[in-house]
């Protein structure tokens, strides 16, 4: 634990992203206490006598929505969306791809065949448009919304935690295990799923980057979480058609998304160049 | 050889009936009702049964689901609800914007992201590396539809280099493939990276050296096409990606695409048009990785001795 903490420093860009992630959460956790405002009010001064939304400023420090909401409130409060389906989406996707992939690669035989060939087909589906028709057809919710890119994203873990699987019953401890009486409910948790732990965690990161960007993109389309509950991707949606005239409405909501899944992306990364040193420097 | 096609195109036949299943069940059985929709509001529940009867909503399930297969093999996708022509020639009018957008998305992407892998290669562990790895980071990271309004927000409100939006000449093409191309460069530079290294470290590379081979030739001629392989891997999953999946990209160019064909369709619950689009985006992705192995064997001949 120490030397993958010790290891993990060692790295710069690691590190930003770790602080990053950290400054984003406490954003979420803390937003009803930072914020200066409240997330749906629509300020007085809020728009500008022509009824234009106001750029960055002293009192705005993010300047304002095209209904006159602070949108540095907006995007405190629209972090707490981000994180609750990136947390609930991916956690839901890591484990339904643990208990498949698990399932599938200790099984074997035909219907351990089954179950991959079922993650065959679901490769096959269009998933970014999978995920528009689910989210789009049912009454968009934030919970719904977590359900579809669960849905969506289970199935490369799946395959990684199969192949894994696969290679973890041919070795001799199992076998040794096996031989010395140990049922199947055994062998799968106490010693294969410990051995999978270092990939559920790398996962549980960079799925966290896949998610918040589909999640941004369901909703930039509208189909995601509903306005007026303020998610990043929403935000740009609601404020698109004004975008040449009030740029800051897409670029700070953009940014703030960009910041998050790279950040995602940089732990997750360095997680499993230290937890899989036969991937070390490849990737 | 010609088994392991037909073995394979069965495999994708059967993926394909998958595909279709799945959709149909899923489909059908979501809350949004296609003849509600069509009849308007202030429809009474007569209209809506007539409707339902008209489009075949009334017969049970399995019955709908035999009677499009059956028209499925015919090549028949159905027509849509809304526009009542076959679906099959709605696609097929959207076909050459997808494909174009298609191709010059990958161009960008395999130019970019070639490039870039190699140069992080060759200095690997170096601060180019790094420089260039962080970059493609980015790349993965950044949402299409920011990046997508960013690109239109510079270079065709502010700077008009471009047109806003549409579908036309050369000039039309240039932003929504960039922001493909520029965003997907990300993968490929990981990708060719991560394959350079393997090849740089193999003997032969060090015998052209020893040999006295230019260096430019060595990575050119030597390097850079036996690290080809996963890229041609790549392509073939982008391509199956491209021809359903650029919905955000279409949308914000309004681009006429399938991507944009389908999302009109999911606003207005046209069922028929979503199942064909959804058919043919899988075939796409299940032809694309067909032909990634077929062509596997003819880039590398130690795959074809196995």
């Amino acid at each position: 634990m120490q030397r993958i903490f010790r290891e993990f420093l060692r790295r710069p860009t690691a590190v930003f992203g770790l602080i990053v992630v950290l400054l984003v959460v406490i954003g979420a956790l803390a937003a009803p206490l930072i914020a200066p405002y409240a997330p749906d009010e629509q300020l007085f001064d809020g728009l500008t006598l022509e009824g234009a939304p106001i750029g960055p400023d002293a009192v705005f420090l993010l300047g304002t929505d095209t209904l006159g909401r602070d949108l540095l409130t907006r995007l405190l409060f629209g972090a707490r969306t981000s994180l609750i389906i990136g947390v609930v989406a991916n956690g839901t996707a890591v484990t339904i791809g643990l208990g498949i992939g698990m399932l599938a690669g200790y099984l074997r035989g035909p219907a351990g065949n089954a179950l991959m060939r079922f993650t065959d087909l679901m490769m096959a589906f269009p998933a970014l448009l999978l995920a528009i028709v689910l989210a789009a057809l049912f009454h968009p919710s934030l919970w719904i919304v977590a359900m579809v890119i669960a849905m969506v994203n289970w199935v490369q873990v799946a395959r990684i935690v199969y192949t894994e699987t696969r290679g973890l019953v041919e070795r001799d401890f199992i076998l040794a295990e096996r031989s010395l009486g140990a049922g199947h409910a055994r062998i799968v948790f106490k010693h294969i799923l410990p051995h999978l732990v270092p990939t559920a965690i790398v996962w549980g990161t960079l799925g966290i980057a896949t998610t918040v960007l589909l999640e941004a993109t369901l909703s930039f389309l509208g189909v995601g979480v509903q306005p007026p509950e303020p998610s990043w991707g929403n935000i740009i949606f609601e404020s698109q058609s004004f975008f040449t005239a009030a740029p800051w409405l897409v670029i700070f909501p953009g940014i703030a998304i960009l910041l998050t899944a790279l950040s995602f992306n940089l732990v997750g990364d360095a997680l499993r160049d230290i937890l899989d040193p036969t991937q070390r420097g490849r990737m | 050889m010609i088994e392991l096609i037909l073995r394979r195109f069965g495999g994708a036949l059967m993926i394909l009936f998958g595909v279709a299943a799945i959709t149909f069940v899923l489909l059908y059985a979501l809350p949004a009702d296609p003849a509600v929709q069509l009849a308007g509001r202030s429809a009474t529940a007569q209209t809506v049964a007539n409707i339902r009867h008209e489009l075949g909503l009334d017969q049970p399930l399995i019955v709908q689901f035999v009677h499009y297969l059956g028209n499925l093999v015919q090549g028949d996708l159905g027509r849509s609800y809304t526009q009542k022509t076959e679906v099959m020639t709605l696609i097929l009018a959207r076909l050459p914007a997808t494909l174009i957008l298609m191709v010059s998305g990958i161009l960008v992407e395999v130019a970019i992201g070639l490039t870039l892998g190699t140069i992080a290669a060759l200095n690997r562990g170096g601060a180019v590396d790094r420089l260039v790895m962080t970059v493609s980071f980015i790349g993965v990271s950044a949402p299409q539809f920011v990046v997508a309004l960013l690109l239109l927000y510079v270079f065709a409100a502010t700077l008009q280099w471009f047109p806003m939006a549409g579908f036309g000449g050369f000039s039309h093409v240039v932003l929504p493939a960039l922001t493909l191309g520029v965003l997907g460069a990300g993968w490929y530079a990981r990708m060719v990276r991560s394959a350079m290294i393997d090849v740089l470290n193999q003997d032969y590379i060090r015998t052209a050296r020893a040999k006295g081979v230019a260096e430019r030739t060595v990575i050119l001629r030597h390097a850079v096409p036996n690290a080809l392989l996963p890229i041609v891997a790549m392509i073939g999953i982008d391509i199956g990606q491209f021809m359903g999946g650029v919905v955000v990209v279409e949308a914000v160019y309004g681009w006429p695409g399938i991507g944009q064909l389908a999302w009109q369709a999911i606003q207005q619950v046209d069922i028929p048009i979503i199942m064909g689009v959804t058919l043919i985006s899988s075939l796409a992705i299940v032809t694309g990785n067909l032909i990634a192995d077929l062509v596997a064997p003819l880039i590398d001949p130690r795959i074809r001795a196995r």
